[in-house]
């Protein structure tokens, strides 16, 4: 195999194994920062010895072989190596066996619940998640949150540092804690999708579903792990008609419904009635119901309105925010007409949690627009625009307010 | 196992001059604290509660003066020195911790 082809399969390795490789190299290591350096050797080594050698049947398991022979190496080279960013793991490693090769536990989980302790700040988790269980370089993270490569560095450190100051140990949850650590895991992959879809970035969001993919391999029983799959694959499903050619952003009324990703929608789809029936569902599997109602509607006037406005209900009874009160108003006026809707936009404008949320006045100005009360709907637009924080969305009011005057 | 630090900021305002009920009521609660953290397999290794802040002296490059540190609506008035096996189970001991006028802050020690 030449060099080429060997960098697409290390490329490819990375990519799904890098979570398994790290996480049963940090049980080795005892140290998060030695675990990451072994794991990039052992991907610089793969790229020599399988250009040589031929690529090993089960390149993971070759990568984790040489991660943690290195960590031991590291470990009897230099104790003091040991203690620079130490590890609490329970139980004890046991003591390598080199005839008997242990068969390496699956660790992915103990890491991806060590990255989104509660006791780390969400920007922390979300930075460490996507550097430890993704293998995304610093400079990639600091990319995605439009932060400086320095802020992002000092932020992954400082998350490490407080990991092993504090003693974060490095375990699963109990079935005591798992609902709450649970929903912390399920928010970092869902807010590591969201912003890549908002920002157009597919490969965040690509990496996200991944994840979800693994989360949902490992946790089989848990329906929200499910019920978040489904949600990204759903949502995602629209992807390639978020945008015009000019790169416009679409409201679901304006998209092609025959470039929707059929795939997605179908294994979205079964994954949400999966969920449901497991009972009790939560935010993320609720949410996902309303997104495959509206993928598999054939048209936004034909969407099952009086269900969508249902599952709001039921939404907003596990999870009651104003931004769940505002989506229902939206459902609502699709059911009742926009005079109705506009008297519950009034409610939560008194209520005041949402000032600021640009959605409140664009969805307003969109229901005056209906009503024909231009000069309303301009105000309401021009609101919209000045609390609106993104390019693509503020050109797409932009338009909307012209569209309003002329 | 590893030894935290659990700090006890309250709105002192409430222990002042407090009822015998409100007094009788925190030492219980304290004395319940104690046997829930052995209960659970941790060791308190000691703790203290603080005469209010107004009977606090600051000193800042040899200068001293009346006061705390800093003026806050809630302040430190006791603390815990517990040992627990890692973070999640000094923080149940910091949940169990009494603080009804205010929270508990949760610190490790640094090992030397």
């Amino acid at each position: 195999m030449n060099v080429h082809d060997v960098r697409q399969v290390i490329a490819d390795a990375h990519r799904r194994e890098w979570a398994f490789v790290l996480a049963a190299t940090a049980r080795v290591a005892g140290d998060l920062d030695l675990a990451e350096e072994c794991v990039q050797d052992a991907y610089v080594a793969a790229l020599d010895a399988w250009v040589r050698q031929g690529v090993p049947d089960n390149p993971g398991a070759w990568l984790t072989t040489a991660a943690r022979n290195r960590a031991l190496d590291a470990h009897r080279r230099d104790k003091t190596l040991r203690g620079k960013l130490p590890l609490l793991i329970e139980p004890p490693p046991p003591e390598p066996n080199e005839d008997d090769p242990p068969e390496i536990p699956d660790d992915r989980l103990r890491l991806v619940f060590t990255c989104c302790h509660p006791a780390l700040g969400r920007e922390a988790q979300v930075a460490l998640t996507l550097r430890l269980v993704c293998g995304l370089t610093t400079s990639e993270i600091a990319q995605a949150f439009l932060v400086s490569e320095s802020t992002m560095a000092a932020r992954v450190t400082r998350a490490k540092k407080k990991i092993s100051a504090a003693h974060i140990a490095y375990r699963e949850p109990d079935a005591a804690e798992l609902p709450d650590r649970l929903d912390a895991v399920l928010t970092v992959v869902h807010l590591l999708f969201t912003t890549g879809h908002g920002q157009l970035r597919s490969d965040l969001a690509d990496r996200a579903i991944d994840l979800g993919r693994v989360l949902a391999t490992l946790m089989p029983d848990e329906g929200e792990v499910r019920g978040l799959l489904a949600l990204m694959l759903l949502t995602d499903a629209r992807r390639a008609t978020r945008t015009d050619a000019s790169g416009r952003l679409l409201l679901l009324d304006e998209q092609d419904r025959t470039q929707w990703n059929r795939a997605a929608i179908e294994e979205g789809g079964a994954l949400v009635v999966e969920a449901i029936r497991g009972g009790r569902p939560g935010r993320f599997t609720l949410q996902a119901a309303i997104a495959a109602l509206h993928d598999e509607a054939p048209s936004y006037e034909l969407t099952d309105w009086p269900q969508i406005w249902q599952l709001y209900g039921r939404l907003q009874r596990v999870w009651p925010t104003p931004v769940v009160a505002l989506n229902r108003v939206v459902a609502f006026a699709m059911v009742q007409g926009p005079a109705a809707a506009l008297a519950e936009i009034d409610l939560l404008e008194r209520e005041g949690r949402l000032e600021g949320y640009h959605y409140l006045p664009a969805t307003k100005a969109d229901l005056l627009r209906r009503l024909d009360r231009r000069d309303e709907a301009a105000a309401a637009y021009r609101q919209a625009i000045e609390w609106c924080d993104n390019e693509p969305e503020r050109a797409f009011l932009t338009a909307r307010l012209t569209a309003t005057l002329a | 196992m590893a030894q935290y630090l659990i700090l006890i900021y309250e709105d002192e305002s409430s222990y002042i001059n407090p009822s015998p009920e409100v007094w009788q009521q925190a030492m219980e609660a304290h004395g319940r604290f104690a046997e829930q953290v052995v209960a659970a397999g941790g060791k308190i290794i000691n703790g203290n509660a603080l005469q209010p802040t107004a009977t606090a002296t600051s000193i800042r490059n040899d200068v001293v003066t009346d006061g705390p540190f800093a003026e806050t609506k809630e302040a430190l008035g006791g603390y815990y020195l517990v040992e627990a096996k890692d973070l999640d189970q000094a923080l149940t001991f910091g949940k169990l911790c009494p603080a009804p006028f205010g929270g508990v802050e949760v610190r490790p020690i640094m090992e030397m």
